[in-house]
């Protein structure tokens, strides 16, 4: 009797004991996932922050630059028409040669020209243009590296590796370090970055264009989709009864909310593009598209908003004698409009964050200039870190990865004004 | 620009006719708005919107029908004058007049018939914007005249505003349909064409995927080959790997949120999870790119794996990562749905938490964590920036995670950026793609909602 009484509460014990090591296994495992969650999160932000917190710097490389006459304006004319068209490329050229007068031969005055940047010479001419009397003097001017040299400068291409493998050779490096000795170096914050569009010459180019487009098309889009969201959700919500019609809007526009992005960009191609003959690459597409994106978002939000308000408030209405589209309009909307705007901020967010339907729809395109207008080809945020990403210098890849920084902080901002919106207004009933 | 002038002059045209809707009324009472049936502002809402509506409508009517009118009146006068080379091309001589039109230099030469073709274009958009203009004119006074007829003491404006506006309401919410039914007919449309180029069972069961056609039929290979099945697998292993990430990390990211932190660890961790939803695609495909693939490729080489640096398992695995917060916040609301009554009385029958867990909360949440995992399916199907970024291109019939694979998305990201005629097997290929795309996650979707529907447990 004693005996198998012992035996079973070991027997418990023991198992017991297993099942008390399950659980705290099974704990585990939940730890584990949630901090696996978060080391993905915190590498993927911090291996951005790591290569792109350098391109907000910019090298900068300081020569004695001659402004001849005869190179600026050998007739002596004196026109700003004929300073504009000058070939200050020489200038530069015949700077570096005077600072490197050992350089002789063709190929290696071509390899030293390639440290500056070929913007340079846009700003040789700006300077020129403002303050003529420079011509005939020599200036100590601050000039743009190219983009390998700003990455050598930075640090960014290491030394010891061969030299076929980096996009700088021994010679330009020693023409580098000379520069550096001289203190002819110096590291700036890049303006450039945020204030030029696109560029072939990573050391030139700038998001402001893509910014310019995300806004543009942003701007369309909350056009569009903000009143008809609204609309149709108030309209599901309060003035509708249920029916078949009814529940094949819903079924519709649920399924509109987990339709894959890249379906709306196809939809747009052979809609807005094919058929209807709106111009390629054009914010007005972009934003169209992005509406029609945003609008499930944006009805969901607004739907649980107005669900939110309670019954008795429009029943206190109706007392007093209001009309349905009163009740709606004077007293249940009002009430819901915060929830709806913090709705609104997120499927906005989404909208700029989205760049696979804006591919189809040619917002790729390499973009210059900035876009005046609705119409103008332009390109977006997210589309712009995509077409960087794909260049293979070294160059971009930071800039890809600032781009990225710039993109999260919008991101970030608006989130941020969501959250506070819905705490500040929140009203618990 | 002249539209945008014609659009604000509409607006402002309604607005006098709300002012003066609403003064007739009350001038008709003489001021003494309590015999009116409504209140005045409804007057004049019901005059601004017979001032406004009719002529809006003409509006859109007209920007949408206008192009395609004006192109075909200058095709019809073009086709007498043109030589016979030029037959069948429309769309090139559009093109051409079109830009002429514009002040633009064509490439090639400006023929007489060309620069005739573009005057008369110009002079048919201008006839055309003033027969808009005055067309609106003639409706906005038509309408102001009948409206202001209309109005009378009596007249029930409420009734009759409220009804318009009910309508405007039902035509918002119609715009969720008519763009499902856009999307459908758009590419199936396209896809059909696909199919008379290509026939469908080469399509759908063809092991050999290489689209490149080249421009003059005469050239070897002029004939791409359409075979969609390495896309489905490449497609399918790399949705594979990302539920493989995805599923257990967010599942039990959620069971532990849910029956195990304390508050303030929820608190820390549901909005980090957020973030990590809130992150753009793009942002995620770059990282793939960027950072995994090569860490991949080195790991590779350091234990003597063959690891391509555009592998499968790179853009799988972080394309799981995006899914995570997807999974955890949608089986965190179901697992938090199951009452506490069932914890309670599990829990008081001896049960451990984690046998709570797994044989009450886990079986009651199953439909709900079901149809979560489908959504996830769905999203890693559809998606496409990750894959465009850190996947392949070469169509290859593997299940070798560390080798590059490419999907359908991919594919038709790569048939359609870039200038295409639209008429050629390989830019229609994208559509059908972009069919079986659709049609696939539109089945998970529908699936998802009824396993949820059908075998959700009803509790009080």
């Amino acid at each position: 009797m004693t005996v198998s009484h012992m035996s079973t509460s070991k027997l418990t014990a023991a198992s017991l004991h297993r099942r008390h090591a399950v659980e705290k296994r099974f704990r585990a495992y939940g730890v584990v996932a949630i901090v696996t969650a978060l080391v993905f999160l915190i590498i993927l932000l911090s291996s951005m922050l790591s290569k792109g917190y350098s391109a907000f710097f910019q090298a900068q490389i300081r020569l004695p630059v001659f402004f001849s006459q005869d190179v600026i304006d050998p007739k002596r004319t004196n026109s700003s028409e004929i300073i504009a068209r000058a070939n200050y490329q020489i200038l530069v050229r015949n700077a570096l040669k005077a600072r490197f007068p050992d350089v002789k031969k063709r190929r290696e005055v071509k390899k030293l020209t390639m440290l500056i940047s070929r913007g340079a010479r846009r700003h040789l001419r700006a300077m020129v243009a403002h303050e003529p009397s420079l011509i005939g003097t020599t200036q100590e001017v601050w000039l743009l590296a190219s983009g390998d040299a700003d990455m050598f400068l930075k640090g960014a291409i290491p030394r010891d590796i061969p030299e076929k493998s980096r996009r700088i050779n021994d010679r330009q490096i020693a023409w580098l370090n000379a520069l550096e000795e001289d203190g002819a170096s110096r590291r700036r914050f890049n303006v450039n970055f945020f204030t030029a569009g696109d560029s072939r010459e990573a050391e030139q180019a700038g998001i402001w264009g893509a910014i310019v487009g995300s806004a543009l098309t942003l701007i369309v889009t909350l056009i569009l989709s903000f009143p008809v969201s609204v609309t149709a959700a108030v309209y599901l919500e309060e003035l509708s009864t249920k029916n078949w019609w009814t529940d094949f809007l819903e079924v519709n526009i649920n399924n509109m909310a987990a339709v894959p992005s890249i379906i709306y960009g196809l939809f747009g191609l052979a809609i807005f593009l094919n058929v209807m003959h709106l111009p390629r690459s054009a914010p007005v597409v972009g934003g169209i598209v992005l509406a029609l994106m945003t609008f499930p978002t944006i009805i969901i939000a607004t739907r649980a908003s107005l669900k939110a308000v309670p019954p008795s408030i429009r029943e206190a209405a109706r007392g007093l004698g209001a009309s349905p589209a009163q009740v709606v309009l004077h007293h249940v909307l009002p009430l819901a409009m915060p929830g709806i705007f913090t709705g609104t901020i997120i499927g906005m967010s989404r909208a700029l964050g989205e760049s696979a339907p804006l591919l189809m729809i040619g917002m790729v395109a390499f973009i210059v200039d900035i876009p005046q207008g609705l119409f103008d080809p332009a390109s977006v945020l997210p589309v712009q870190i995509y077409l960087w990403a794909d260049s293979p210098e070294r160059a971009f890849v930071e800039k890809t990865a600032a781009a990225t920084l710039v993109l999260m902080v919008f991101l970030v901002v608006m989130n941020a004004t969501a959250v506070v919106l819905r705490r500040k207004f929140e009203k618990r009933w | 620009m002249q539209f945008f002038v014609l659009a604000v002059t509409l607006v402002v045209l309604t607005g006098i006719g709300f002012f003066f809707g609403r003064s007739h009324a009350l001038s008709s009472v003489s001021g003494r708005a309590r015999n009116l049936h409504s209140l005045p502002d409804y007057y004049g809402w019901y005059l601004a919107l017979w001032c406004g509506l009719p002529s809006f409508g003409l509006f859109l009517l007209w920007v949408l029908a206008e192009p395609y009118l004006i192109d075909v009146l200058v095709i019809n006068q073009m086709s007498a004058v043109l030589p016979d080379k030029w037959a069948g091309s429309s769309d090139l001589i559009l093109n051409l007049v079109q830009s002429l039109a514009a002040g633009h230099t064509v490439p090639g030469e400006a023929t007489p018939a060309l620069q005739e073709a573009a005057d008369h274009y110009n002079a048919l958009k201008k006839t055309s914007f003033a027969g808009l203009a005055a067309a609106m004119a003639s409706l906005v006074a038509a309408g102001l005249a009948w409206g202001l007829r209309q109005i009378t003491p009596g007249l029930r404006a409420r009734n009759q505003v409220e009804k318009v506006l009910r309508w405007l309401l039902v035509a918002s919410a119609t715009i969720a349909v008519l763009t499902t039914i856009g999307i459908i007919l758009s590419l199936l449309f396209e896809t059909i064409r696909f199919f008379q180029l290509t026939p469908f069972w080469d399509f759908l069961f063809g092991l050999s995927w290489s689209p490149q056609t080249s421009i003059r039929t005469d050239q070897v290979g002029s004939s791409g080959e359409f075979g969609a099945i390495p896309l489905f697998t490449g497609t399918l292993l790399v949705t594979f790997i990302a539920m493989a990430v995805a599923v257990p990390i967010g599942l039990m990211s959620a069971i532990y949120m849910a029956d195990y932190a304390s508050p303030k660890i929820r608190n820390i961790a549901k909005p980090m999870l957020e973030v990590l939803a809130g992150i753009p695609t793009v942002v995620y495909g770059f990282f793939a790119a960027l950072t995994v693939g090569p860490f991949l490729r080195d790991v590779g080489m350091a234990t003597g794996l063959e690891v391509s640096s555009e592998s499968a398992l790179a853009a799988g695995g972080v394309m799981g990562i995006m899914i995570i917060p997807f999974i955890s916040s949608l089986s965190d609301d179901i697992i938090a749905a199951v009452p506490q009554s069932l914890r309670d009385g599990s829990l008081a029958l001896g049960a451990t938490r984690s046998e709570t867990v797994r044989s009450v909360v886990l079986p009651a949440a199953l439909p709900g964590v079901i149809s979560a995992c489908l959504l996830g399916v769905s999203r890693a199907i559809g998606e496409t920036m990750i894959v465009v970024m850190a996947a392949g291109l070469a169509a290859k019939l593997t299940a070798n995670p560390l080798e590059s694979v490419t999907t359908v998305t991919v594919q038709i990201v790569t048939l359609l950026v870039g200038d295409q005629e639209f008429d050629s097997a390989k830019t229609l290929a994208a559509f059908a793609l972009g069919l079986v795309l659709f049609a696939v996650t539109l089945v998970l979707n529908l699936v998802a909602l009824r396993v949820v529907q059908k075998f959700r447990e009803q509790y009080d």
